[in-house]
């Protein structure tokens, strides 16, 4: 069903997709590019292709599943989705490398 | 009765059902993929320094798929669009196109696969190891009676480490005859090779499937509901929205999960 | 989210017809028997299906309990009864025994049958018994007449939803039969046990898990739409049951937390399958041979997703149990339920936390302090949300015009053993008493009081509550309070001792019954486990068989009052909410004519009214419906 109330026509969405696959392609390039840098560790360069990354994912689910135009309900939805999603990798995260004090070292 | 907002919005919330039901669905999908990424966060954080591999996996055909995908959410929205403006020749056209580009992908992924299973390393008695692509059998090839040769595209090393790190230990591959009786184990690339393998065939195994059934829905829509395009157009074009969603959602999967697997 | 009847599509019954027509066209002509019996879209066929397969499931886990408590009792002896049938299905994991003489005795159950056992026992009791009971049978049943829809918003994901369920109870029984025997894991199923056990029934076990996950998640996701999109209008959000609201946050739960523990269950699959190593830890040895897997992986991994969804499915077991509970309350009490919104806002607080809180099942695992203590906090404070639910089921029995009957006894007797059930948790949420207590008999008598005399009693309490709407006939009350008071007795003097045996150092999953370790087998020893304690086990054998004993009645009940019940009229217990204010048993479409809700749901006693009730909707176009469907 529609959510607004803007005309819809082809060329408006031939046009607003031929700029999001330009701009994902500049995304994948730089992703490329980033992991061939020379002077990086790899914990830096999986940080620059992450954040790369993100931008991609925003640009998908913002314009692509039209979230930005999407209602508060769904977006409830995903914030507590997400928040449990961080939960779950960060908390195990930090189980599995927290050790009790004066034991072993691993 | 009926039941209400299978096609217009319920005004407090202003969407209809089966977005909702898509979207609750797609939560639960995050949480699926993002226990699996949380997993190869675990797994990839816990090994051993210098044995997590870096460039097993073919970069340019990666990004292919990557190219492939994205166009294939676009001809999605497009196809989309297209009903909302009741253009059916357009609409069939963009999902034609969407399913073409999904079953590139997966010729694309099963190469990819079929390269990893004939790709073996072999632990050889002297201690070092060969590793590369298994080029042939001699006929009197027997694992256990330690008889016969293999002839692989590949290379020798000491050292396991330099197997890992691909981009550092750049391999150059020659043709190498190897005796059965020289070797101690052998094992192709599958995902019982080490959890870095395992991890990548279980993501992007998951992945595929979804691609998959995604796939059916769409041609299910695309090939047999066109009836309903001429009795109720709006709910016909509610189902390319839906299932547009989840086609949607399986490339939002991919565009982390490439960086993730192929380049770092 | 206003007070005043929303302003929907209006209902047009004038157009019923022309809807009827070119819909999917089965108004006008008899569904056959298979899709009106096996292949129904209907609510609450669906519902009930659920519900029989949900008690037939809960009768077997209950069996296998009865043989372990026998095998505790009477270690390695011939089993009465059920050896031979055991034997029958079981192969060598029921061993012979054979007295001096060479004679066969009967049949005994060995200690990897009695590990099956007790997987199976905790899986099915779980997966195939509260929970479809609780949410896919009462929910699916109840839910839309509560909130005055035609049926649920997805009702082909709903049959979808059952017939996973289905699939999934048959994958899991049939692991008995194969070679090798069903899951030996403990229904947690840790790695590497899980993956280094030789049989196949794993393996089962796992495939059984995907298709019963797959199902709570179509579930999940229909409720949760249906409670959005389908409440009828005036039906806001702080009006609704808060039966429904436990649902709501339920359904929730299961959408967010079971994922991972799919995604974990396909990884297990493929370990012991596909010879992954994602639990398996480097340098594992099996049977004495080192380096069959690849290794670098991390059983803890595995008990981090398992418990990621472990710890919030305990509260699936319970919340729609609070629901039922509540109803009911609220309906023989003649009042209101005290502190509605405290209910509404601590079940939405008590889901939100249960996602995290899982690692207090992992104090044991050598957790650093810091985050053991992140732990422990959430822990203590999810107790808080708990309590005041609890509490607020108390004090609405306040000044309460009670009224005793069966299911009010059940929904009473939750009280109480819930309470006992959450009292004795608090020590095991704080990490110093759990290193005690953990994997003792403590833990098993705490969670059983939550689910078996908490849950289940309510459950019960449900069963005879909502019978009158399904059949139109209420069950027998007389045997209702035997089921009731046997059950109660039963229940506590099965689960009590428990508490004492765990105290005392009982280890629980020790198929001898902890014989090795009593003070009779090892003389002098330390910290042994004393004889009254060894001797509470056949005290509690015979317990659980009188327990067993006391279903009967409620079985016979359920089919005998299908022909002989006292027949009642649509709203047998005067209650206010939707679900009576439908024909009895409810058409398809639930309602003649659509609900418009004009009060909140526990209108009982207000002052100045003919009745002691109010119902919460008017019907105002009952007239013109009526005319419409001639």
């Amino acid at each position: 069903m529609s959510e607004s109330e803007k005309p819809v026509t082809m060329e408006s969405y031939i046009k607003l997709c031929s700029i999001i696959f330009t701009v994902v392609l500049c995304a994948v390039g730089g992703m490329i590019w980033a992991s061939f840098l020379p002077h990086t560790g790899w914990t830096g360069k999986v940080v620059i292709i992450l954040a790369i990354a993100a931008v991609n994912a925003f640009l998908v689910a913002g314009y692509l599943m039209h979230l930005l135009s999407e209602k508060k309900l769904i977006y409830a939805v995903l914030v507590f989705t997400v928040f449990f999603v961080i939960g779950l990798a960060g908390l195990t995260l930090w189980a599995m490398n927290d050790f009790p004090t004066g034991t072993a070292v691993h | 009765m009926e039941i209400p907002y299978t096609v217009e919005n319920r005004p407090d919330t202003g969407i209809y059902n089966a977005k909702l039901g898509i979207w609750l669905f797609l939560a639960s999908e995050v949480m699926l993929f993002g226990g699996l990424f949380s997993a190869y966060v675990l797994l990839r954080t816990g090994a051993e320094p210098g044995m997590w591999p870096h460039g097993w996996l073919d970069v340019r055909l990666g990004t292919l798929n990557t190219i492939l995908l994205a166009l294939s959410a676009i001809t999605t929205l497009l196809a989309w669009a297209a009903c909302k403006v009741r253009d059916f020749g357009k609409f069939k056209f963009f999902h034609a196109c969407t399913i073409l580009l999904a079953l590139s992908f997966l010729c694309v992924k099963s190469y990819e696969y079929h390269d990893k299973f004939i790709h073996y390393e072999i632990a050889l008695n002297d201690g070092t190891f060969a590793d590369g692509h298994l080029e042939e059998k001699s006929p009197d090839f027997d694992l256990k009676a330690k008889t016969g040769t293999i002839t692989i595209l590949g290379r020798i090393v000491n050292d396991r480490k330099e197997l890992m790190d691909l981009r550092t230990y750049k391999p150059v591959n020659s043709k190498i005859e190897i005796k059965v009786a020289d070797i101690l184990k052998m094992q192709n690339y599958g995902p019982w090779h080490n959890t870095y393998t395992a991890i990548y065939f279980t993501m992007t195994g998951l992945h595929a499937l979804h691609i998959i059934g995604g796939t059916i829905v769409i041609f299910y829509i695309w090939a047999f509901n066109r009836k309903m395009w001429k009795t109720d157009p709006e709910r016909f074009t509610n189902r390319v929205e839906v299932s547009g969603l989840f086609w949607h959602f399986v490339d939002l999967v991919w565009i982390f999960l490439f960086p993730v697997m192929y380049l770092t | 989210m206003q007070a005043t009847v929303q302003q929907f599509p209006p209902y047009r019954p004038d157009d019923a017809d022309e809807a009827a027509a070119h819909d999917h066209g089965h108004a006008h002509h008899e569904p056959n028997f298979l899709s009106k019996y096996i292949f129904s879209t209907d609510h609450k066929v669906i519902g009930i299906q659920y519900g029989f397969m949900s008690l037939c499931f809960l009768l077997f886990g209950f069996f296998l309990m009865l043989l372990m408590r026998w095998q505790i009792a009477h270690p390695a002896m011939a089993v009465p009864l059920f050896g031979s049938l055991i034997h029958w299905a079981c192969g060598d994991m029921a061993p012979a025994v054979k007295d001096q003489a060479g004679n066969l005795m009967g049949y005994a159950i060995s200690p990897e049958l009695y590990n099956a056992f007790g997987a199976m026992h905790g899986t099915i009791m779980v997966f195939l018994g509260i929970v479809p009971l609780a949410f896919a049978a009462f929910g699916n049943y109840v839910v839309p007449l509560m909130i005055g829809a035609p049926d649920m918003c997805f009702p082909r994901v709903n049959m979808a939803s059952f017939h996973a369920f289905f699939l999934g109870g048959v994958v899991m029984f049939a692991s008995f039969f194969i070679p090798g025997g069903a899951a030996q894991a403990g229904w947690t199923s840790y790695s590497p046990l899980a993956t280094t056990i030789p049989t196949n029934g794993q393996a089962f076990w796992l495939v059984g898990m995907v298709l019963l996950i797959t199902s709570s998640l179509l579930g999940a996701v229909n409720f949760i739409a249906t409670i959005i999109q389908l409440r009828a209008p005036g039906m806001t959000w702080m009006r609704l049951p808060w039966f429904v609201w436990a649902q709501f946050v339920t359904a929730f739960i299961l959408l967010l937390a079971f994922p991972p523990l799919e995604a974990a269950g396909v990884l297990q699959l493929m370990d012991n399958a596909l010879g992954t190593s994602f639990f398996l830890p480097t340098g594992l040895a099996v049977a004495g041979k080192v380096g069959m897997a690849s290794g670098g992986g991390s059983p803890l991994l595995w008990q981090h997703l398992f418990w990621f969804l472990g710890h919030p499915e305990v509260y699936v077991l319970i919340l729609p149990a609070m629901g039922v509970v509540c109803e009911i309350i609220a309906n023989n009490t003649r009042k209101p339920i005290w502190g509605y919104k405290s209910l509404v806002y601590s079940v939405l607080f008590v889901g939100f936390l249960s996602f995290i809180v899982w690692a207090h099942h992992m104090y044991m695992t050598g957790m650093g302090q810091t985050i053991a203590t992140f732990f422990q906090i959430t822990t203590m404070a999810i107790s808080i949300p708990s309590v005041i639910i609890l509490t607020c089921l108390f004090l609405s029995l306040w000044g309460g015009s009670i009224r005793i009957n069966t299911p009010m006894l059940f929904a009473l007797a939750f009280l109480p053993m819930f309470g006992i059930g959450g009292l004795t948790g608090l020590p095991l949420g704080l990490a110093a008493a759990d290193l005690y207590l953990h994997d003792t008999y403590y833990i098993i008598a705490h969670f059983h009081y939550v689910v078996a005399p908490g849950s289940l009693f309510a459950l019960f309490a449900g069963v005879y509550f909502w019978y009158p709407k399904m059949t139109g006939r209420k069950m027998n009350e007389f045997w209702g309070r035997v089921h009731f008071w046997c059950s109660f007795v039963f229940m506590n003097l099965v689960f009590m001792p428990m508490f004492a045996q765990g105290i005392k150092g009982m280890i629980r999953r020790m198929s001898d019954g902890g014989i090795n370790y009593s003070a009779a087998h090892v003389p002098g020893a330390i910290d042994t486990l004393p004889q009254n304690i060894m001797e509470l086990n056949w005290w509690i054998f015979a317990a659980a068989v009188g327990l067993g004993l006391s279903q009967i009645p409620f079985i016979i009940n359920i089919f005998a009052s299908m022909w002989i019940g006292e027949k009642v009229g649509t709203n047998p217990w005067q209650a206010t909410t939707l679900d009576w204010h439908t024909p009895t048993p409810p058409p398809h479409g639930n309602f003649p004519s659509e609900p418009h809700v004009v009060r909140g749901p526990y209108e009982y006693s207000a002052p100045g009214h003919e009745h002691d009730f109010l119902p919460q909707a008017e019907f105002p176009n009952a007239a013109h419906a009526a005319h419409a469907h001639h």
